[in-house]
Order: structure tokens, then C-alpha cells, then sequence
């Protein structure tokens, strides 16, 4: 993305309040011109909530929301330049596919040939010319589906709200919806707010992801950024398989802090916040893991057991128990491997600037 | 449930027999050719005679009908209109009750007892009190006190059935529209009210029925120059059975169960419409997890 870049919409401090319960509480965010914005996180996060503020269904406790530079944090939904693609897609029953098409068009007033064109653009668009005439009753999920998003597209807004579009769909439609859904915002250029509660379609689909928990945002970063540079224990352990390893801090020095992972010595970066004799979990993705028969020449290290090993074809998932108790999960190529045995000793070793240092914030904790 | 089949099948019996009884010798007797008034009890013979009697000028009872259609057609107007906007305003309301102060809270819950109250409170006390408030008024007895009391009555029926349906409509519907550029009164005309709609046509049929049948209310509000027709039936039968009350009567038994039909006929199809679709659904996805 270009360093120039515009703020299409911005929220700032925003909050909402049911009856006692706080849905989102704090959020601020700037939102690019073109950009796909996933707000990702479990169900009950306040995710949903954020996005039928945007879309004007629900009005904020506090905060403000501006789209081009303009508040509209009153403005009533039907004057916003903002359509939303409902979860369970709610297509009028009592139009066809056609209608439910026009609907917004003929709100406007616009005349009837425009609608028509624009109204077969979207059907061509969304692969469903030929079915004007049919009622959303006779459609497939799928199907459905794209009406819905054709419904908003044809108003050619500034910003499309998507409330987990897919789903409703079976995985190998939403293989192919998240695809075409991809296409078609690169393609129309209009800016995309994303919600799904699916890590691997945030991932796959995502300019920049919103991971939320508790109506605030844990992480607002590139999938890449998220993936590799989890900032706390919840945002490592939601998105991808992750080991989370207790360690204490034993000394900081410049850059780079000594941890003790099991009575083994490991360095580590990032050591700014750390102080020494600290408890933290270092975060280490199944797939950075090496397993070795021998000692291996590198800084990062543990030795442990072989408790578990499964062969899948393409890579092996093994566990290692190492001597405190802790298991570490380790996912390798199995490309030119010895069979391992169960029960012997393996050395599992990562490079270092792939462990992540973060604090304990999960459940419980 | 099997093992007392027969049992069952007697009690079955025994009910049918003891409800529609009465109204199979009224059919019956319609048919009668004996023209006794009190003492027709005793089948003569076939005729159509009774019949032919409605719609004698000496019997009378063209006028009444004619009022009691056009009282019935003007309160279930009426009332579709007030049932209508009052179960859109109750469901459809801008703040979540949860929001709402409390006595706010409670008034609206108690506005929603109250307005269908008119169906529980017995006829005699409704027509009572409309007699006593329409004298208040000094309202002339007739037409007029005649169609608001039946819009009294008419009412609940279609708060009710508008009500059921508008609660089990999506208000995502509602929301969607809105999102598209509907104001919220295209709202009501484009989306609420359309989809309400075969709920306020079954809710005016019952009112419907309601009106035209009504006896109790319309006799304490009926004026000098007004008769409708179940007070008219009320007036031939003073004196005996008169047989063409009972082709009167079989008549509007034939008209009532002619609308129940069509009405049950039309969901039937409408259901059996939407098992169709489903099992289309079914396919489809059988056929993308085929491919998968």
C-alpha cells in the first residue's frame, strides 16, 4: 500500500453500553481508501456491535464516528454512504432477485433504465444472470449469498460492511466465495470492514486485521504482523497452532534477553519491557520448530522426549516433553527424515528471531 | 395411543356427534317441505321453498344483511387500519423496551395487556358500557354506534394475528432496508406492511365473521332505524322456528365454511410450496458437497 494513504472512515473512542454490559469499549481506527479491514475475534467480542455503529443500526454510548472527514456519528442509517452485507443475508422475501437488486436504486429515485443497467452490471457481476425472476426462496445459500452482496455493491458505496457473509456457507463454497469476494474488492476498489470469526480467512483475505476481545482491539496489524509478532498470549494462541512456553527472564542485556526454559538456557530478542526474574511465555509457531537426533550449533534450543509422532503424509506432527512437564508441539517436513523413536531424546531448535516474547493474558490468568 | 385405537375412535365420535348434531338438523330441516313453526320436527319432504323465501320481500331480510355488510366492511376497515399501526407501533418501537425508564417500561407492557382485553371482557358488559358512554355522548343510536362498537370488538383480533407475525419477522429485514436508503416510513410501505399483509387479511376475516355474528353488543347499540341481521334472526324466532331461518342459517354456515376452506386450502399450498423449496435446498447441497 502506498505511504500516502487517505482516511476513509475513523472512530474514535468509541463505546456502547447495553443495559450494564459494555459491548465495545474504547475503540479508535482509521480506515483506508481501497483497504480490506478484518475485525476478527470470538463470538460475544463486540465485533458485530462495531459494525452496525458504522453502519448507523446502533448509536454509540461515546465517541465519534467520521467518514471522509464528515461526522456521522448521528446521521441516520439511510443517509450514510455505508451498506452492509448481513450475516443471514436478509434478502426481502417478498422480491425477487431483481427487486431485492433495485431496492436501493429505486429508494433514490433513480430512473428506471439506469436501474436496469446497473441492476444487470451486478448480476453479471455476481454470476446470476437469468435468475431475476426468482424469489430468494428458490435460491441456494450461495446464491443467496451473493444476491445480498449485489443488493449493496450496485449503490456503489464507500465502505462495505460484511458481518460474517460466509458463514452460513459449507467449507468449499467459502473456499471459493472468499475468493471471488477478494476479486471483486480489488477489482471495484471499495473499501471492505470484514468480520469473521475464522483466523484462516482473516488471514488469507485481510490488508490489515483488528483482533478484538472484550469489545477492545488486542492487536491492529497486517496478518503477517499478527502471525509472526503476537503481542500478547491471546493474540498468539487465536490465530494459528502456537506452543506458548512458560520461561523466566534470567538477565537482560542490550536487545536480547536470557531465558530459562527448563533448565536450559535460551536468548531471546526483544527485551525492552522485561525485567529480570520475570515469568513470561514465549510464543513458538508448530511449524519453526526443528527436531534433531544430535546437538545442534545454534543458540535456540531444548532438549526433551519424543512422547507422540504422527506421520501425515507432507509433515509430521510430533510432541517433545521437555524436563519441566511442558509440551511442545513441532510440526517438520518429513522430506529426507530418520523415523524417529518414541521415548528417545530429540534436540528441538528454532532460529531466534522467531520466538515471540509475550505476557500472560489468557483466561484465567 | 394404539393399544386404546378403538377407544379413542368412540370418544372421537362422541364429540363430532355432540358438536355438529345441532347444526345437521338445522341443514336438515332447511330441506324440510313441512312448513310448521313450532312443530316442524317431523321431516315431510324435500324443498327448496326456504330458500326461495330469502329472498321474499315479505320476510325481510334484505335490508338487514344489507347493514349488517356494511357495518361488518366498515369496522373490520376501521380496525384493520388501528390493529395494524398499533401491533407495528408495539413490536416495531424505536427504543428497546430494556432502554426505556421503567414506568415507561411497565406502561408500555401494560398498554399491550390492555388493548386485547375487548376479546376477554364479556359482550353483555362491553354493550352495557357502549350503551352507557354513546347516551354520555349523545350519539344517535344507528349505524353509527353500531360500526364503533363493532370496531371495539374488531380490533384485538387483528392487533393479535399482526402482532404473531410481525414478531417472528426478521427485524433484520427491517434494518437491511433502512441500510439500502429507506426512510423509515418506505420502510413500512415497502417492506413491514407487505409482509404483515397476510396476517392483517386473516385477521380481518376473523373480524369479518366477528361482525357479522355479533348479537349481544349490537343489540344494546342499535338504533330505531337500523336491524342487523343476527338481531333480525333474533326477532323471527321469537315465536318459533320459522323453516327459512334454518336455510338462513345453512347458508352463512356454507359461506363460513367456504372461506375456513379456501383459507386452509391456501396454507396447505403455501406450506407444501416451502417443503418443496427445502428439499431443492437439500439437493443443492448435496450436490456441492458431491463436487467437495
Amino acid at each position: 500500500m502506498p505511504e500516502e494513504r487517505t482516511v476513509l472512515l475513523s472512530l474514535k473512542g468509541l463505546r456502547k453500553t447495553f443495559d450494564t454490559q459494555e459491548a465495545v469499549s474504547g475503540i479508535d481506527l482509521d480506515v483506508y481508501a481501497g483497504e480490506f479491514l478484518t475485525l476478527l475475534g470470538p463470538s460475544g467480542c463486540g465485533k458485530t456491535t462495531t459494525l452496525r455503529i458504522i453502519a448507523g443500526l446502533e448509536m454509540p454510548t461515546a465517541g465519534t464516528v467520521h467518514l471522509d472527514g464528515q461526522d456521522i456519528t448521528h446521521l441516520a442509517p439511510e443517509r450514510r454512504q455505508v451498506n452492509t452485507v448481513f450475516q443471514n443475508y436478509a434478502l426481502f422475501p417478498h422480491m425477487n432477485v431483481y427487486k431485492n437488486i433495485a431496492y436501493g436504486l429505486t429508494m433514490r429515485g433513480a430512473p428506471k433504465a439506469e436501474i436496469q443497467e446497473k441492476v444487470e452490471v451486478m448480476l453479471d457481476l455476481v454470476q446470476l444472470t437469468g435468475y431475476e425472476k426468482r424469489m430468494p426462496s428458490q435460491l441456494s445459500g450461495g446464491q443467496r449469498q451473493r444476491v445480498a452482496i449485489a443488493r449493496s455493491l450496485v449503490l456503489s458505496p464507500k465502505l462495505l460492511l460484511l458481518d460474517e457473509p460466509l458463514g452460513a456457507l459449507d467449507l468449499q463454497l467459502r473456499r471459493n466465495m472468499q475468493q471471488e469476494l477478494k476479486r471483486m474488492q480489488q477489482r471495484l476498489g471499495i473499501t471492505f470492514i470484514y468480520i469473521t470469526h475464522d483466523q484462516e480467512e482473516a488471514l488469507t483475505m485481510s490488508d490489515r486485521i483488528a483482533l478484538m476481545r472484550e469489545g477492545r482491539f488486542v492487536q491492529l496489524d497486517t496478518p503477517k504482523g499478527l502471525y509472526e509478532q503476537p503481542q500478547t498470549a491471546f493474540a498468539a494462541s487465536f490465530i494459528g497452532a502456537t506452543n506458548l512456553i512458560t520461561a523466566t527472564a534470567q538477565a537482560v542485556k542490550d536487545d536480547e534477553v536470557l531465558l530459562d526454559i527448563a533448565g536450559f538456557d535460551v536468548p531471546c530478542f526483544d527485551s525492552d519491557w522485561i525485567t529480570p526474574g520475570e515469568t513470561l511465555l514465549l510464543s513458538l509457531r508448530a511449524e519453526r520448530l526443528h527436531l534433531s537426533c544430535e546437538p545442534v550449533n545454534t543458540a535456540c534450543w531444548v532438549r526433551g522426549d519424543l512422547v507422540e509422532s504422527h506421520y501425515a503424509g507432507g509433515e509430521r506432527s510430533s510432541t517433545i516433553r521437555v524436563p519441566d512437564g511442558q509440551l511442545l508441539r513441532a510440526r517438520a517436513t518429513t522430506e529426507g527424515e530418520r523415523e524417529p523413536t518414541l521415548g528417545s531424546a530429540v534436540y528441538c531448535w528454532w532460529n531466534k528471531d522467531v520466538g515471540v516474547l509475550v505476557r500472560d493474558d489468557r483466561e484465567g490468568a | 395411543m394404539k393399544k386404546n385405537a378403538p377407544w379413542a375412535n368412540v370418544y372421537m365420535a362422541v364429540i363430532l356427534l355432540l358438536l355438529y348434531l345441532p347444526i345437521l338438523v338445522v341443514v336438515l330441516f332447511s330441506f324440510n317441505s313441512n312448513p310448521g313453526r313450532t312443530a316442524n320436527f317431523q321431516f315431510e319432504g324435500f324443498s327448496l321453498q326456504w330458500y326461495q323465501d330469502l329472498f321474499n320481500p315479505i320476510t325481510g331480510y334484505g335490508a338487514p344483511l344489507r347493514s349488517s355488510l356494511i357495518i361488518a366492511l366498515w369496522s373490520v376497515l376501521l380496525s384493520a387500519v388501528l390493529g395494524t399501526l398499533g401491533a407495528i407501533g408495539l413490536v416495531r418501537r424505536p427504543v428497546r423496551k430494556s432502554l426505556m425508564g421503567r414506568g415507561a417500561a411497565a406502561l408500555m407492557t401494560m398498554g399491550e395487556q390492555v388493548s386485547v382485553l375487548p376479546i376477554m371482557i364479556p359482550e353483555i358488559i362491553l354493550g352495557i358500557a357502549l350503551l352507557a358512554l354513546f347516551t354520555l355522548l349523545g350519539l344517535p343510536f344507528g349505524m353509527v354506534t353500531l360500526v364503533l362498537s363493532h370496531v371495539v370488538f374488531c380490533v384485538p383480533y387483528i392487533y393479535i394475528t399482526v402482532k404473531g407475525r410481525l414478531a417472528s419477522l426478521d427485524p433484520g429485514l427491517e434494518e437491511a432496508a433502512r441500510d439500502l436508503g429507506a426512510t423509515p416510513l418506505k420502510v413500512l410501505t415497502t417492506i413491514t406492511l407487505p409482509l404483515a399483509m397476510p396476517a392483517v387479511i386473516s385477521g380481518c376475516l376473523l373480524a369479518f365473521a366477528m361482525s357479522m355474528d355479533d348479537f349481544v353488543i349490537s343489540f344494546f347499540v342499535n338504533g330505531p332505524h337500523s336491524n342487523t341481521l343476527p338481531l333480525k334472526i333474533y326477532s323471527s324466532v321469537k315465536v318459533g322456528v320459522p323453516p327459512h331461518v334454518n336455510a338462513l342459517c345453512t347458508v352463512m354456515l356454507a359461506a363460513v365454511f367456504l372461506v375456513v376452506g379456501f383459507s386452509q386450502l391456501y396454507q396447505a399450498n403455501a406450506a407444501r410450496r416451502h417443503r418443496a423449496h427445502e428439499k431443492r435446498d437439500e439437493r443443492e447441497r448435496k450436490a456441492v458437497e458431491g463436487r467437495a
